[in-house]
């Protein structure tokens, strides 16, 4: 009779437990015995020691709480953050960090889009890169040293490759460092592609909004919430180059405005060739952000501000 | 039945009041966060920034609070429906002090920073163990009590009862298995896209059986106790009983959409999801016809509307969490504060509003007396139901609006929103819901005065069965 069931507790706790069990083995054991739960790309390499220590910074200071790390195959999101998260990507995360809120931005893709500076700069003081920023400011992990020991003990458990003078090159490093360095190795096993950049017809090059007052109140304010913090708000340059001299990628002399206009729309990848002139990085790209009018009320800006 | 035995209720006040201390420190720590989401000038490192207060707050609310109250009240059921003592009354008092002393320890490791950032399972690896020896030492008391019981058939209760012992063990045991370092510190013996899968298949089901099942035993327990009416439907609570159990484990993928997580997995999680609709309400349609043998109880008994509300709310969410795990609605309010609200309904407008309700029946039992005053019950029903409301609408609100400005295009498809431009309009619904939470806390605050002053005003005896 089934409902004896009812009436003997042990019974009842073995057949919940296998009732509970059949949705688990088949959504969870099995699929962990089979290769698809276990992918890695060929370029995938593990941490180091101070990128692992980064990460444990990351993990203990709870910043998946407010920021994922899995850009999702949706078109706005692919031009957003970069190229969709791929299985394959994360074979070396003990656990996973794709987290489940986003306060801040996605940091799929966050490695290498901005040079260090810029990222100890913005843990330092998040609110003078964004004002409205509700970042809490990290610039106290300066104070704690890393451990070397307690690094090589963490590579070690996780079974990651590494070399004395990998750990030889903590001594003196802090948590920022760390962290830092964590940032800059997120999502780069997966190549970045300019494809976030949208189709740019660049016609003559000349700026359609050159001198238009109403273009360039418009630039200002493109340019103080967006570019000020690393190319000054007076455009004297920072983190970035100077926008008001006359020098444009390393060299003297003046450029078109679609020359300025590709720059802001396409970033600055290294060895890029543009009018004769060789990009090294650190300027990311903001095509897929702002649309033409707005990039060349920017340009137009930025040509009001120049020292003529 | 014979008055021949009695009941152990030191043990069942010890963990009410536990719960009741953690459920302040977490509802404190929750209205900290809510400011530094607007004024992160309210962020004091290194111990009380927004990243680690977050965790102290779930921590505290969903073990000290939630858990706290389910121990105490399981005891408390467990006795009655078997008509009998605890089979080890002292176990269950050291269970009493390892709890206290594992959640005071949970929050001061995370506090330390002390966190294997896998949600509702951060605590380090030494605490883990400490929480499994605490589990089996519950278990084997309810068991044991059940096993040794004096009435024949098992009410519905006991087997939700049963179900969390069981299922609890095994999802924390699993999703803890981890490789350590140093004593405070240990990595997710999962990687990756596994880890995610382990680490969801046990998130979503500590919701199941610490925020469901848990309390569906109180709610078939408390709700006829109260009312004098009894169940409505036997049957259909076997079926519920069944298929919610069956169901959930298959469901965690659902928060894993359109992530790396095999398509086929997220499927069947999402298709599993949809199906738990049925169970869920279920119990909900129990729950109203129950009452609806007479609907008068709502006016003239003042319990009745905690457990109804507590039940509606569970058939909202219920239906809201399925629509959720849908691609088309996850893609626009998944990651957004759409999330947070809809965890909100759950666990102030169902799970408190059931616990509380249920501590109201029980405090005033085992202290031999009558609740203090059901006006104060009331102004609390109604405080925290308008704090959970406004704290619930607005983060559904600035959820939806965050999630479409995310996906606006310009007309040459180029995005129409920075990231900024979209975080600044969260500020209004978030110092709304800083307000909803400030309500709510008031309303709890009743709800701890009129407790203290039902037991001052009664005495703890061990009752006469």
């Amino acid at each position: 009779m089934a409902g004896e069931i009812y009436k003997k507790p042990i019974l009842f706790a073995i057949v919940s437990a296998v009732v509970i069990l059949i949705g688990t083995i088949v959504t969870m054991f099995i699929p962990m015995l089979t290769p698809q739960m276990h992918p890695k790309l060929e370029n995938l390499k593990p941490y180091t020691p101070l990128q692992l220590v980064g990460r444990d910074v990351y993990m203990s200071e709870g910043c998946h709480y407010c920021h994922t790390q899995t850009v999702r195959p949706l078109k706005t999101e692919v031009m957003r953050y970069g190229e969709y998260s791929k299985a394959g990507e994360f074979a070396y995360d003990h656990p996973f960090l794709w987290g489940s809120k986003r306060t801040g931005p996605d940091l799929a893709r966050i490695g290498g889009k901005y040079p260090d500076a810029w990222h100890y700069g913005h843990f330092e003081d998040p609110q003078k890169f964004f004002a409205d920023s509700n970042m809490p400011k990290y610039g106290w992990l300066k104070d704690y040293p890393i451990d070397p020991a307690e690094a090589e003990a963490s590579v070690k458990a996780l079974g990651f490759p590494y070399t004395k003078a990998d750990i030889e090159a903590l001594k003196g490093k802090n948590k920022l460092d760390a962290l830092v360095a964590y940032m800059q190795v997120l999502g780069t096993a997966v190549a970045k592609k300019p494809a976030a950049a949208m189709p740019v017809s660049m016609g003559d090059k000349k700026n359609p909004l050159a001198g238009n007052a109403t273009a360039i109140a418009t630039g200002k304010k493109l340019y103080d919430a967006n570019c000020a913090s690393c190319h000054g708000a007076d455009g004297k340059g920072g983190i970035g180059p100077s926008v008001v001299d006359n020098v444009w990628l390393y060299k003297e002399g003046d450029v078109s405005d679609g020359f300025i206009y590709i720059i802001i729309a396409e970033g600055t990848s290294p060895a890029r060739e543009i009018e004769g002139r060789t990009a090294k990085g650190g300027m990311p790209p903001y095509s897929a952000m702002f649309d033409q009018d707005k990039i060349w009320s920017m340009t137009a800006y930025i040509r009001s501000i120049q020292n003529k | 039945m014979g008055a021949d035995y009695q009941y152990d209720n030191q043990t069942v006040k010890g963990f009410i009041v536990s719960s009741i201390f953690w459920g302040v420190v977490g509802i404190v720590i929750g209205l900290w966060i809510s400011v530094q989401m607007w004024a992160p000038s309210w962020n004091i490192p290194p111990y009380f920034t927004y990243g680690r207060l977050r965790v102290v707050h779930t921590n505290g609310l969903a073990f000290g609070l939630g858990l706290g109250a389910i121990f105490g009240i399981f005891y408390y059921m467990v006795m009655r429906l078997c008509k009998r003592p605890l089979l080890f009354p002292k176990l269950a008092r050291y269970h009493l002090y390892i709890f206290n002393a594992a959640i005071a320890l949970a929050a001061l490791s995370l506090f330390a920073g002390m966190n294997q950032s896998l949600e509702y399972a951060e605590l380090e690896w030494p605490l883990d163990i400490g929480v499994v020896i605490m589990w089996v030492i519950f278990a084997i008391n309810i068991m044991g009590t059940i096993i040794k019981r004096k009435e024949e058939q098992m009410y519905i209760s006991l087997w939700f009862i049963i179900a969390t012992v069981v299922a609890v063990a095994i999802l924390y045991i699993v999703n803890n298995l981890s490789i350590p370092v140093t004593l405070t510190k240990s990595y997710h013996l999962f990687a990756g896209v596994n880890s995610a899968n382990v680490e969801w298949w046990y998130a979503h089901n500590a919701v199941g059986f610490v925020f469901t099942t848990p309390i569906l035993a109180m709610f078939y327990y408390f709700l006829p106790k109260s009312t004098g009416i009894p169940i409505y439907s036997h049957r259909l609570s076997i079926i519920s009983f069944w298929s919610l159990v069956f169901a959930y484990l298959w469901t965690g993928a659902h928060h894993l959409v359109y992530t790396p997580l095999p398509d086929w997995i997220q499927t069947l999680g999402i298709v599993f999801t949809m199906f738990l609709i049925a169970p869920s309400w279920g119990s909900v349609v129990n729950g109203y016809y129950t009452v609806a043998a007479d609907w008068s109880k709502m006016r003239t008994h003042y319990l009745t509307k905690f457990f109804i509300l507590g039940i509606t709310f569970y058939g909202l969410q219920t239906i809201q969490g399925p629509t959720q795990g849908l691609r088309v609605v996850s893609q626009l309010i998944h990651y957004t504060d759409w999330v947070p609200g809809h965890v909100h309904m759950g666990t102030m407008g169902w799970v408190t509003m059931t616990a509380a309700a249920a501590v109201y029946y029980v405090i005033p039992k085992i202290y031999n007396t009558q609740i203090y005053s059901e006006k104060i019950a009331n102004t609390h029903f109604w405080l925290v139901l308008i704090g959970q409301l406004i704290f619930s609408i607005t983060m559904w609100i600035t959820g939806i609006q965050q999630g479409a400005l995310w996906k606006v295009t310009n007309p040459d498809g180029s995005l129409a929103y920075t990231f900024m431009e979209g975080l600044v309009k969260n500020y209004p619904y978030w110092q709304m819901r800083t307000l909803g939470g400030v309500i709510f806390t008031v309303g709890m605050l009743f709800f701890i005065y009129n407790i203290y002053m039902t037991m001052k005003r009664g005495s703890l005896a061990s009752s006469r069965a």
